[in-house]
């Protein structure tokens, strides 16, 4: 017979499992996300919000507290109160043709036709490309002398030398250019948000539709469109938050000109913030888009709940 | 007249023959069964029948018409599919009333035909909610209200029950039959469930690889197959095939084999049964075993009714005398073709 030795339990020491733990594992997990959070957006903003408030310029970097004084001062500027419309031409200009571009770019891209995946690989460019880059050359698409537009449209007889537009150089072709860049810029997403919205509406939806009498159009929007309504807000949302925060093109491309036709918000407050270092006043304008911004997306996502299926 | 008439119907993905030469008269107000096993063509025949796809050749005839260039819309079918394809974001009233729109009927009219419809479907009560708020049985009865509410002339189901739970299905099965009767559509019905086929069905239609193998009703499905095909496709467990005269194959239904006590007078043919395992299912017992000097792909199987065969007498690992009623036995040749096939 064997004898079975008496096992002396082990101690096992209270850590040792500890990565087992959801909880802390979890925690290990999520803290850099969070840590990343805090710092890098929570503590910015905290301070813009407090040097919308104070007299802080780089010159006299006092933190005395001013209350509303700046945000009164900013409302009573034309230019400001120009620079305000000039965002929401911008945002909403720039959303409402990317739109229009994706959900075309989607339905060509659905249909199978040779070499579809790699166009679908190449339409994402625009996005991926560095927008410094993407801008220097529509600058130049652009340029009052060597616009390859201009070129174009002269070469094909539309226009004379003499007419041919000045793009940049006024006020409503310099919005209308950037947001054209803007859209470029946007429409690949939008593509992806049609493509993935209405690849998720079953086929036996469509396919009774078409029994049921629709054409393209009726199929396309009394049954696609609203069903991909949801999504599409999502993505609306993301590119007007984008779009309407966003200074690189005007920066890039105009330098908010001529004479602040193209100037948006997140410009000025660079300009009068950062450049000529009116800080407070600068953060007043920056902060200024967070009410307006936050309506816009409430009322969005409220709209989307109601209209979940 | 025939409500659908298909001529010779072939349909190719590429090179490959998804509908392989099919022909089939559906008179008016039947209930047709289109049974096969998944990737058969069945579907894809449905769809044919209604415009979603078009064929390579073949002619279509609806309602006396040719319609093999007529868009779905103007075809005078309705289709139920295997998830409904209801509409999500419109209510039951404008999921029904959305064929009629299409084609332009006036107001009043919808109001009175989607009316009509839900009453005969029993769904008045549901016609403000959406498709979300309802139980699977409700979405089905929708989904036919939207198919019956342009009066069609032939209504094509395409697996409507396989969504629905075992039990759900049975009674879904039921009211199917029952209002196709109570209305005289004209109805194909795709499935692959044979209980659904033999159930439902005034007449079935076995397809297999694009091809029918065999129209008829029920009783001749099942008591006289056409072929190899038919015999082991449909039946639960299917027909005992074992090769016989070398080269032909004999076949018989496991009901059909019995304990040669249980035969009485003449007329049957005995056969050596050693059984290998027994499952016992309540209302009946399935035997597998082998027959001594017939070969068979599969074990050979037995259906045994438990009040009259002891567990006892058929022990596993024996031979026992077995037989079948000459009547009940189905001889095929070489290439699967029933023999003296009336």
């Amino acid at each position: 017979m064997v004898a079975i030795a008496d096992s002396v339990p082990k101690p096992v020491s209270r850590f040792q499992f500890i990565l087992d733990r959801r909880d802390v594992l979890g925690s290990l997990m999520v803290a850099p996300a969070i840590l990343y959070v805090l710092l890098l957006v929570g503590v910015p903003f905290l301070m813009a919000v407090y040097y919308s408030l104070s007299a802080y310029t780089i010159y006299d970097p006092s933190w005395s507290f001013v209350g509303l004084s700046n945000f009164e001062d900013i409302l009573e500027d034309p230019t400001f109160r120009q620079t305000l419309y000039n965002t929401f031409i911008f945002t909403f200009g720039s959303q409402i043709l990317g739109l229009i571009l994706g959900k075309f770019g989607a339905l060509l891209l659905l249909r199978p036709f040779p070499g579809r995946k790699i166009v679908r690989a190449l339409i994402i460019l625009p996005w991926v490309v560095p927008i410094a880059l993407a801008t220097v050359a529509w600058q130049w698409m652009f340029d009052s002398l060597y616009s390859v537009i201009n070129w174009t449209l002269i070469a094909m007889g539309i226009v004379t030398r003499d007419e041919a537009p000045n793009w940049l150089g006024t006020p409503e072709l310099a919005m209308l250019s950037v947001i054209v860049v803007n859209a470029w810029r946007f429409f690949p997403f939008a593509i992806v948000i049609f493509l993935a919205g209405i690849t998720a509406v079953p086929q036996d939806v469509i396919d009774a539709a078409t029994v049921d009498g629709a054409g393209f159009w009726r199929r396309n929007y009394q049954i696609i469109l609203p069903m991909i309504l949801p999504i599409m807000a999502i993505g609306l949302v993301f590119g007007i938050v984008f779009t309407f925060t966003d200074l690189s093109i005007v920066y890039l491309m105009t330098q908010g000109g001529p004479v602040g036709a193209t100037s948006v918000l997140g410009f000025a407050g660079f300009q009068t913030g950062i450049v000529s270092g009116d800080v407070s006043h600068g953060a007043a304008i920056s902060v200024f888009m967070l009410p307006l911004l936050l309506i816009v997306v409430v009322t969005m996502l409220r709209f989307i709940r109601r209209r979940e299926i | 007249m025939s409500a659908v008439l298909a001529r010779d119907i072939v349909k190719k993905f590429g090179e490959v023959p998804a509908v392989n030469g099919i022909s089939l008269t559906v008179p008016d107000g039947e209930f047709m069964v289109l049974l096969g096993p998944s990737g058969c063509g069945k579907t894809t025949f449905l769809r044919i029948i209604c415009g979603l796809e078009k064929q390579t050749s073949g002619d279509l005839l609806i309602g006396g018409d040719i319609v093999n260039d007529l868009p779905p819309r103007a075809r005078g079918v309705a289709m139920m599919f295997q998830s409904y394809g209801l509409y999500p974001h419109f209510t039951v009233r404008n999921n029904i009333a959305f064929p009629l729109r299409t084609q332009r009927v006036p107001r009043a009219e919808i109001n009175k035909k989607v009316e009509w419809a839900s009453q005969l479907l029993g769904i008045g009560h549901l016609l403000d909610r959406r498709p979300r708020q309802l139980s699977g049985g409700e979405r089905q009865r929708v989904a036919l209200a939207r198919a019956l509410v342009r009066e069609p002339t032939a209504l094509l189901l395409d697996e409507p029950l396989s969504n629905l739970d075992a039990k759900l299905r049975t009674s879904a099965r039921q009211e199917i039959k029952n209002f196709q009767q109570r209305v005289g559509l004209t109805t194909v019905y795709v499935t692959h469930d044979q209980v659904e086929a033999m159930g439902m069905g005034d007449r079935i239609a076995v397809i297999d690889h694009g091809q029918i193998r065999q129209v008829g009703t029920p009783t001749e499905i099942y008591n006289d197959p056409a072929d190899l095909f038919v015999a082991t496709f449909v039946g639960s467990p299917p027909m005992n095939i074992v090769t016989h005269n070398g080269g032909g194959y004999l076949g018989f239904r496991p009901e059909n084999f019995l304990p040669k006590e249980m035969m009485n007078g003449g007329g049957f043919t005995e056969f050596s049964f050693r059984v290998d395992r027994s499952e016992y299912l309540g209302s009946e017992r399935i035997v597998y075993g082998v027959m001594d000097g017939f070969e068979s792909k599969q074990p050979i199987t037995a259906k045994l009714p438990p009040a009259h065969v002891r567990e006892e007498s058929i022990r596993p690992g024996e031979w026992h005398p077995f037989a079948v009623r000459t009547e009940a036995l189905r001889e095929f040749d070489k290439d699967g073709k029933r023999l003296n096939h009336h």
